[in-house]
């Protein structure tokens, strides 16, 4: 990070959960250096880590020759985060509602859902090959901030 | 931080002291490994007190369902004790906190096995 108000940070990272933590831990200094409270730098490192998995296990499926790109973004406004894997991509219109009560009792299929629960935005883009997850959280009331992104908003 | 647990028993109850992060990896492992242990070994009545549980993740909520469901399989029954805030929160968002019973107080979750 180039500083504590501004600044993008971006690297790739192999198919680990090492990759895992290295993201958690940047999303970490991320929400601290733009002074987010504890609560809600919790809650932006946690989608960052749900995001980070996602790429990881579902998305490159562990794949020593796949990598996830990842990116730390203050821009003054906004944090913004964004995780890209190289698999075969995902439908975010196709993942089930884990609240519906046929779903409540399932072991998985709460990532995404965290996500979108946790930011102010979130963004899904399809690579060629891979999807891009980029997440917002705002620095500024809504309505104020100029982030634009590609498609689908939660 | 990884998850560290240990048991004790009191008044009929096994009680799950856990401690560290419960996650995708080692953590939910660990977890389903010791729900498994106390279920084949017949015990009923399961309290994990998560008072140092300080991280879950959608791994780790998975396996606090999956001790739920596998336990009322087996005519047992997993609560939950003294949830650190960020957990609650996590539960709360995700509606697990309406199916879990869920306890402050270690003697009242402690009756509510009789």
């Amino acid at each position: 990070m180039t500083g504590p108000q501004t600044g993008r940070l971006s690297f790739k990272l192999a198919s680990t959960m090492d990759s895992v933590a290295e993201v958690e831990a940047a999303a970490e200094k991320l929400t601290q250096a733009a002074g987010l409270d504890e609560d809600e730098s919790f809650r932006v490192v946690m989608a960052a880590r749900e995001a980070a998995v996602n790429a990881v296990l579902h998305g490159n499926g562990y794949d020593p020759n796949k990598k996830i790109s990842a990116s730390f973004e203050n821009n003054g406004k906004s944090l913004v985060i964004t995780i890209a894997d190289e698999g075969e991509g995902l439908d975010p219109a196709k993942i089930p509602d884990p609240l519906a009560p046929e779903n409540l009792l399932r072991g998985t299929g709460r990532g995404i859902f965290l996500i979108r629960s946790f930011l102010d935005e979130v963004h899904f883009r399809q690579l060629n090959p891979g999807t891009e997850l980029t997440l917002v959280k705002h620095l500024t009331p809504v309505g104020s901030n100029d982030v634009s992104q590609d498609t689908d908003t939660k | 931080m990884a998850l560290s647990i240990s048991t004790r028993q009191l008044d009929g109850v096994t009680i799950l002291d856990l401690s560290g992060r419960i996650t995708l990896g080692e953590g939910s492992v660990q977890l389903r490994d010791a729900i498994r242990d106390l279920i084949s070994k017949g015990e009923k009545h399961i309290l994990l007190n998560l008072g140092d549980v300080n991280y879950i993740d959608s791994s780790g909520l998975g396996e606090l369902v999956s001790a739920f469901t596998t336990a009322k399989n087996q005519n047992a029954d997993v609560k939950l004790l003294n949830l650190t805030k960020k957990v609650k929160d996590v539960l709360q968002v995700t509606k697990l906190y309406t199916v879990f019973d869920i306890y402050d107080d270690e003697a009242h979750a402690i009756s509510s096995f009789k």
